[in-house]
């Protein structure tokens, strides 16, 4: 089966890409589904992860580099939130989008500042770098354990939602906001965990991502978060497990058309099957719908 | 109602003053004075802004594609008024283009405007019917399929894929621009004073009573999104006779990002606001804060921090300062209200005005 | 002797079904050209929602509504709600006519809302003004060249004057939203008043006024209703109001119509009383 060989490395690394997706994803539709935020900084916050361990790893080893991108990338993701959306949280919808391109915009001109414009090669991480061969596809370890690990994280965070009362604290506000904080439940501090949690994967996410494609410039996040968002939308936005599937889809299908011959459509792609969920069915793959009262 | 006509007068009078004024200035400084990239830019920044306000701003529609409806009005005119001459070689890779004739300039700047509105109409039809933060994403997504489409080498006879096309007319001084501008903010301000612009904003206040006042809402907002991007349109050709040269990877999302946040920090709702931060804009990213960027020293101590790029960094700063604690931006909803003023002078200060 | 009266509105078998639950259930009414006419009812009883299907907001899950003879909404369960439909006659309305709340107005019903939506940035004048809009004749392009400076002027006579007819032109640059309360209510009245219509839906007009107000507006729904040749549909709670100018009564409870008459018949019958009325009071039995 000729194509199927052909074919065979561009699935892989779909699947790879995907799981990358997939986490940054969960960020997206976790605080969409909280504060109904489009939090166009979140691809921003992927990137910045990516520069933390270039610089990190310059004058740290491994062990110790890692885990503190981890931690920074975390912080950045509370902060970003208690500055930026808290203050907004009583305002016109369109006021707390804005400052997150606000946002967007701040830490993409401070990435410049600090790199001074030249774009970074990422560290390469001991084993997870390293060449394997899979069948007809030479590709890196990072390729195969991207899905392992993104379908682990995805199981431990459902676990998390449905089974501790954090969770259950974060569904709750998910579905009505208002009566949540009358009931007493600590808004913030859902917030703050959603914003933590997404931020996490973020950055575990921006590991795996960078340990692929290794060159960091302040721009590069912008594109995978657009993609990752895309899958939110297409999951159902609020659901994890939708965004996950929805992220796997766009990564394996960008590489078939790559694959395909049709490159500079492989983006394009995205969008297309972005407005298409839009129009044919908004809630997504397993999202909800709600009823306006007049 | 004698206030209205006298107010409207004193505006010409005015108008025209500054272009005299602007004449003045050419005829006096030097044509590479940064004064003059700071108003050509502005001023066609100011065009972009104020049909980007009137979409999000006036009618409350949060759209993101406005990038997508200047890199079709740039292409357009380009397409249509490159010199027949120039074609084989700018389109080298396409055999010299499909396109074999050359528009004059004012024909090409309008079919600029009327194809970015074509295409806003397409684009209206699935995606006006959508929930405001499903609106943003939809636009940004149709603005990025159709920058992927004016880049495939398939469509290169036309666009040139993904490579310039330059030499196409420009403009030299600034009143060309100027006067143009000023021509389509004109109209956009005529047209919000008029009983469908007061329609857009009862839409934006209120959908549901909107509707329910007998206003239809599909037909105004596609009125609204086809409007803007006509003018967005007209904005990308002057953007691109500007800059001489144009390239579809330049029309990213970022661009639209821009214009969002200079509408905001002018005041949404606010055409003279739009009009205030384009140029304030554009000053600093080009000029005023310039010397964030450089190094500095004071006696033998070099100052922390100054270095390239520190400049962006302080107006980002500012922006989320506006975006979070000035959240009306510098003009609020209001206009620079010549009304008034005339009001004040001509002593009639207890007379109400009509609305 | 009452000579034969146009049928202004009449509902047959409107239900309204948002998932498993029947907001309105198998509603039929009518409303008679010169008539005030008001629907009463406990708080949730699928007043407002009743309104919504005549005004096109909501598409009914069944039943039709018919406008001065003519059909304006008119639907039946298809899809998943066939499985799910809790009320009758379900397959007796083939037809589906679906239109958007614009179109109805157009034809020539008003409507107010129970929750005041005012156009918040906009003054009284403002307000009222752009409720004059929907009967233009003048296209985008003839408005914005002001070639249409004669319907202009008359939109902006025929505004000031529904502001006079509600007594507010004193307020008329006032922001809408700095009004008083009973201000507002009335300013909606004159913005649904400009749309020129024949038929007035008045949903909850007393709402938080005392019982002078309560009085005088119930005089002025009385005196526009002559002035302008309307016919009145009106959902309260005030029942002094509703006893004093009503020509009939419905009372719906859970959706579903439990009793129709004059005023004095309501007021005895005593499913109505179980349901919640009170004479003196609004209590719940």
């Amino acid at each position: 089966m000729g194509w199927l060989e052909r074919f065979f490395p561009y699935i892989l690394a779909g699947i790879s890409v995907g799981g990358q997706y997939a986490l940054i994803a969960i960020g997206y539709t976790m605080v969409y589904g909280i504060l109904r935020l489009i939090n166009f900084a979140h691809g921003d916050i992927f990137t910045v992860a990516g520069f933390f361990m270039v610089y990190m790893n310059a004058t740290m080893p491994l062990y110790l580099s890692i885990p503190l991108t981890i931690i920074l990338t975390v912080i950045l993701g509370f902060a970003v939130e208690r500055a930026a959306y808290k203050p907004l949280r009583d305002a016109p919808r369109m006021s707390i989008m804005i400052s997150a391109i606000g946002v967007s915009y701040l830490l993409q001109n401070l990435m410049w500042y600090v790199t001074g414009g030249l774009a970074k090669q990422y560290p390469t991480i001991p084993w997870i770098s390293s060449s394997v061969t899979v069948w007809v596809a030479t590709t890196k370890i990072v390729t195969l354990v991207t899905p392992v690990l993104t379908i682990l994280l995805v199981v431990l965070l459902q676990q998390l939602i449905n089974h501790t009362k954090i969770g259950m604290a974060m569904r709750a506000v998910s579905r009505d906001f208002e009566t949540a904080k009358l009931m007493g439940i600590q808004i913030n501090r859902v917030i703050s965990v959603s914003f933590i949690i997404g931020s996490f994967l973020a950055a575990v996410g921006s590991l795996l991502y960078f340990s692929n494609y290794a060159t960091v410039t302040p721009t590069v996040g912008a594109m995978p978060g657009l993609k990752a968002f895309v899958a939110a939308v297409f999951g159902g936005i609020g659901s994890i497990p939708g965004a996950m599937i929805g992220a796997f889809l766009i990564g394996i299908s960008e590489n078939l058309i790559k694959a395909l011959g049709y490159s500079t459509f492989s983006d394009a792609f995205t969008f297309a099957l972005l407005i298409f969920v839009l129009l044919a069915k908004p809630t997504g793959l397993f999202g909800e719908k709600t009823i306006d009262k007049v | 109602m004698k206030e209205n006509k006298i107010s409207w007068f004193i505006g010409l009078v005015l108008l025209a003053l500054m272009f005299v004024g602007l004449y003045a200035l050419e005829k006096a400084l030097p044509p590479s004075t940064m004064l003059f990239t700071i108003l050509k830019k502005g001023v066609i920044y100011a065009l972009i802004a104020v049909s980007m306000n009137l979409l999000n701003g006036f009618t409350g529609l949060f759209s993101l594609g406005q990038a997508g409806f200047m890199v079709i009005g740039a292409y357009t005119y380009a397409i249509l008024t490159i010199p027949v001459n120039m074609r084989a070689m700018i389109y080298q890779y396409y055999d010299g283009g499909v396109v074999q004739f050359a528009l004059p300039a004012i024909v090409g700047l309008l079919c600029a405007g009327l194809v970015a509105a074509f295409f806003a109409f397409l684009v209206g039809l699935p995606v006006l019917r959508l929930k405001s933060d499903y609106l943003a994403i939809a636009t940004l997504g149709f603005a990025e399929i159709i920058r992927a489409f004016i880049q495939y080498e398939g469509l290169g006879p036309l666009t040139n894929g993904s490579n310039l096309l330059r030499r196409f007319p420009s403009f030299t001084g600034i009143l060309y621009p100027f006067a143009a501008v000023a021509i389509c903010v004109a109209v956009i301000v005529l047209l919000i004073h008029s009983t469908y612009g007061r329609a857009l904003k009862a839409i934006r206040d209120d959908e549901t009573a909107a509707e329910a006042m007998g206003i239809n809402l599909f037909f105004h907002k596609q009125f609204s999104f086809v409007t803007s991007s006509f003018f967005a349109g007209i904005g990308g050709a002057l953007l691109a006779m500007y800059q001489g040269s144009i390239q579809a990877a330049t029309f990213k999302s970022a661009m639209t990002y821009e214009i969002l946040l200079i509408v905001v920090i002018g005041g949404m709702g606010s055409i003279t606001g739009s009009i205030i931060a384009s140029f304030l804009f554009v000053a600093s990213s080009e000029w005023w804060l310039r010397f964030l960027d450089n190094e500095m020293f004071i006696g033998a101590f070099k100052m922390p921090l100054l270095r390239s790029g520190f400049r962006m960094v302080v107006f980002s700063v500012i922006i989320m300062a506006v975006v979070l604690l000035y959240r009306r931006g510098i003009m609020g909803d209001k206009e620079f209200n010549l009304r008034r003023i005339t009001q004040h002078l001509t002593g009639k200060k207890g007379v109400r005005h009509d609305g | 002797m009452m000579a034969e009266r146009e049928r202004m509105l009449e509902l047959t078998d409107i239900t309204m079904q948002f998932g498993g639950v029947v907001a309105v259930n198998n509603l039929s009414m009518h409303i008679d050209r010169g008539e005030i006419v008001a629907l009463i009812g406990p708080n949730g009883a699928g007043k407002t929602t009743a309104f919504n299907c005549v005004t096109g907001v909501y598409k009914p899950t069944n039943g039709q509504v018919r406008y001065r003879g003519g059909l304006i909404v008119s639907n039946h369960p298809t899809g998943k709600m066939k499985n799910m439909y809790a009320g009758v006659n379900a397959d007796k309305y083939q037809e589906v006519v679906e239109h958007t709340p614009d179109k109805i107005t157009k034809l020539g019903v008003a409507r107010t809302f129970q929750n005041i939506r005012l156009f918040k940035t906009q003054t009284a004048f403002e307000n009222v003004l752009i409720a004059t809009h929907l009967h233009r004749t003048s296209n985008p392009f003839t408005a914005t060249f002001r070639l249409n400076f004669r319907e202009e002027r008359r939109m902006r006579e025929l505004a000031l004057e529904m502001l006079s007819v509600v007594g507010l032109a004193d307020v008329r640059d006032e922001l809408a939203t700095s009004l008083p309360y009973g201000k507002q209510r009335r300013l909606e009245i004159a913005r649904a008043l400009a749309t020129k219509p024949q038929l007035l839906l008045l949903d909850e007009p007393a709402a938080g006024m005392n019982p002078q107000e309560t009085d005088d507006l119930g005089q002025f729904i009385v005196e526009i209703k002559n002035q302008f040749d309307l016919t009145v549909f009106l959902i309260e709670h005030h029942m002094d109001l509703v006893m004093d100018i009503s020509d009939r009564i419905y009372v719906i409870d859970f959706g579903k119509l439990i009793a129709h008459g004059l005023p004095q018949e309501v007021q005895d019958n005593p499913d109505v009383i179980t349901a919640y009325l009170g004479v003196e009071d609004d209590e719940p039995a």
